[in-house]
């Protein structure tokens, strides 16, 4: 293998596709962490001149990890379609980058390429893409789902109503719960992260929050984000549970590190169709996040920007309702600051609805990150113009278990508002006949949590 | 933990001070009286809208049920009632989150002053970071003493301390000016009284953690203790760390470690009687011989 070119009259070479992929990557904190990113700006770009010529055939022959060494290269390279790939195989990165922004390709077009894809070829066109690109091309792609409801339909923008609370207070999230339903947030997803992840307190908390889509006839699916293997204990025992959730990552051994496999997921999607209260067919949620493998050190020296797409291949498998990447959450050593967090929500969710997943997006940030809440603000406006299917609802954007800041439950109208979209169809339907929306806006009675104290 | 022997330790403490024996509170003076103005002359004298009560107040013009919304509200921590303007926020809700996050943003990126220092002799070295920035973006640099600062602590400190107390800059200098005039006398006075022999203290900028275990290589104490500022929450941006480690060195991590945390006087634990359950943790640590897991277990096995 020789990959290598001249630049400004100085030679580069790249000594394998996992490196050029690497130094081909936008400057991420991560990487350079790694020791993998590009020494300079002027190696990166090379390395992106060598890239938009890789065949597509040759990144589905050098993925990130061997075939053999690891479960999720088997589980994406076992689901590729083998009559589409071989229409594409011989497509540089460069002329897929540009087949997918061409005015002849639609969004169907774009959907039945994603089943001759592999992570490792999402990743590489993603790379040669500016921001303006992967917003175009993401918004030409539409993934639906449906669970309780149908998300990812032209039009809509939904939200997750994520009423957590510091010490999982049943009062606490209900009011919050209230609060964001008021608001119009809840049509994703009415998903908790428990502070405490036993048995007891995951299927007190999903009786409760379905106990409250059940008084007021809501349109939706309950959500308990702890432990997979915990969700899948409270299934067995009949808990009401909407959706079955687990983050991923993109290696085997980045699994481990969040104790599971495919086989434990494969049992986790069998046991969400037999005993989901929801109508289906899609049941599970995923969350995901660039660095996360680096910081189990299961990266196996690639960069985040490939092991992240990889996270979305796997999801694939189990036909989910929603996957989200949680993009700023991890730290300014993965993502530095507000132009790495908006560059990497816009990569993440381009590569979701390229992989063919309901991609949204948890934009958010830490305190020690240089960024703020008008970034966040920034980069839910990019997103929603590229079709991003939903955001977080939290008050006021500060989630006061997770201690981090992400979107508001004022932001999901407001893009709404501003974009002209409407909340998923059903739900849109159930805000309207409680009179606290019309027209798809809100109406005087909402933004007002005692409107739930009526029943 | 035995309430009557920490009360005993920092009223005994605050004596030896002389302060009074009630812990400072954050202001939350009331407002003063508004004077009437001349006419025409622009006065505007605001209360501190970061008083718990100025918290609370319901942002929700004409709530379908005021009480049981104040009721919802005082259920959780979360910002709610908060109302809005259009979709968006209300200004003061606006502001008030804006402020909690800006004062995260100075306590990160501001240096602890050297008359902070200065009150307890303490002197500086610095790990092998070399700026904020690469603070934030390499944790594993944090952890590691450069060498000069290796050739000061050797100089300056007295080896083979039963307890070597260290002070660290950490992701928050407000913890550090804001609670170390209080938290540190306790700590010095209860160890002092305990008949516990400590070493030479100083501060680390830039510091991490695990630099305890560089630390240690070469002061041989029984007991390293580091307070150090921990990463801002939103609104509680002072709130300090103690970490404890029996025999700190290479390879030992957070398992080996205990720690009090929050210790602020925002919502946290006060820093004198979190100084007092530092003594004590520390009196447990000598003579357990262990911290951590196994402090846990052997105490537990007790």
């Amino acid at each position: 293998m020789l990959l290598r070119t001249k630049l400004f009259g100085k030679a580069y070479e790249f000594s394998g596709i996992k490196e050029l992929l690497a130094k081909a990557n936008e400057e991420k904190s991560g990487d350079r962490q790694a020791g993998i990113a590009a020494a300079s700006v002027a190696e990166r770009m090379a390395a992106k001149h060598v890239l938009a010529e890789v065949t597509l055939e040759a990144l589905r022959q050098h993925p990130a990890v061997p075939y053999d060494e690891d479960e999720v290269t088997r589980v994406i390279d076992d689901a590729v379609n083998e009559t589409i790939y071989s229409e594409i195989k011989g497509w540089t990165v460069g002329e897929c980058r540009e087949w997918l922004l061409a005015d002849t390709t639609s969004g169907e077009m774009i959907r039945r390429i994603s089943n001759g894809l592999t992570a490792e070829m999402v990743a590489a066109v993603t790379k040669l893409m500016s921001n303006l690109d992967l917003m175009l091309a993401a918004s030409k792609i539409r993934v639906t789902a449906h669970c309780a409801n149908t998300i990812g339909l032209p039009g809509t923008l939904a939200s997750r109503n994520q009423p957590n609370h510091p010490t999982d207070a049943a009062a606490g999230i209900r009011a919050t719960l209230y609060e964001g339903l008021s608001f119009g947030s809840g049509d994703s997803v009415i998903g908790i992260n428990p502070a405490d992840d036993s048995l007891g307190n995951v299927m007190r908390l999903l009786e409760m929050t379905h106990e409250i889509i059940v008084k007021w006839e809501i349109p939706t699916q309950n959500c308990l984000l702890a432990h997979v293997t915990t969700q899948m204990e409270a299934l067995r025992r009949g808990a009401p549970v909407g959706l079955v959730f687990q983050s991923i990552a993109g290696s085997q051994k980045g699994n481990e590190a969040f104790g599971v496999d495919v086989g434990m997921l494969d049992e986790a999607y069998a046991l969400a169709r037999k005993h989901c209260f929801t109508a289906g067919p899609n049941y599970m949620y995923f969350e995901t996040g660039q660095g996360s493998e680096l910081s189990a050190d299961a990266h196996h020296g690639a960069d985040q920007l490939v092991m992240e797409a990889r996270c979305y291949g796997l999801a694939k498998r189990y036909h989910p309702f929603q996957v989200n990447t949680v993009v700023g959450f991890i730290g300014p050593e993965y993502l530095y600051d507000s132009v790495q967090i908006t560059r990497a929500g816009l990569e993440d969710h381009f590569m979701g609805k390229l992989t063919g997943i309901p991609m949204g997006v948890d934009a958010c940030y830490t305190n020690h990150a240089r960024a703020t809440q008008n970034d966040i603000e920034n980069l839910a406006v990019l997103l929603t113009a590229a079709g991003c299917n939903y955001f977080m609802g939290v008050p006021m954007g500060d989630d006061v278990m997770l201690s981090y800041q992400c979107t508001s439950y004022h932001d999901a109208p407001s893009l709404r508002q501003l974009m002209g979209l409407r909340p998923l169809p059903e739900f849109e339907c159930w805000m309207e006949g409680l009179g606290l929306m019309k027209n798809g806006r809100l109406t005087e009675k909402a933004g007002d949590a005692s409107f739930f104290l009526q029943r | 933990m035995d309430d009557a022997r920490i009360e005993a330790i920092v009223q005994a403490v605050l004596a030896e001070l002389g302060k009074e024996t009630s812990a400072p509170r954050p202001s939350a003076a009331p407002a003063p009286a508004p004077t009437s103005p001349p006419a025409g002359d622009l006065v505007i004298d605001l209360p501190d809208p970061t008083r718990p009560e100025a918290r609370r107040a319901l942002g929700v013009a004409q709530p379908f049920n005021a009480e049981g919304l104040r009721n919802l509200c005082a259920t959780t921590t979360a910002r709610l009632g908060v109302g809005r303007a259009g979709p968006r926020p209300k200004t003061r809700s606006l502001l008030l989150f804006q402020a909690d996050h800006g004062v995260t943003q100075d306590a990160i990126y501001s240096e602890v002053a050297e008359e902070v220092k200065a009150r307890f002799q303490l002197f500086t070295v610095q790990t092998q970071v070399q700026d904020r920035g690469q603070y934030l973006l390499r944790p594993d640099l944090g952890r590691k003493l450069s060498d000069e600062a290796r050739r000061t602590i050797n100089e300056r400190c007295a080896k083979g301390p039963q307890v070597q107390i260290v002070i660290g800059d950490g992701l928050s200098a407000a913890a550090v000016a804001n609670n170390l005039a209080q938290i540190y006398p306790v700590i010095e006075q209860g160890l002092k009284a305990a008949g516990i022999r400590t070493g030479t203290p100083f501060f680390v900028r830039f510091a991490r953690v695990g630099v305890i275990n560089d630390i240690n290589e070469i002061v041989g104490a029984d007991l390293v203790l580091l307070l150090i500022g921990e990463r801002p929450g939103l609104g509680v941006a002072d709130a300090l760390s103690a970490y404890m480690g029996y025999r700190p060195g290479p390879g030992k991590t957070d398992a080996h470690r205990d720690v009090i945390c929050m210790i602020t006087n925002n919502g946290g634990i006060n820093p004198l009687e979190a100084g007092a359950y530092v003594v004590e943790l520390i009196k447990k640590t000598l003579e357990f011989q262990a911290s951590g897991v196994e402090l846990k277990l052997k105490t537990a096995g007790k």
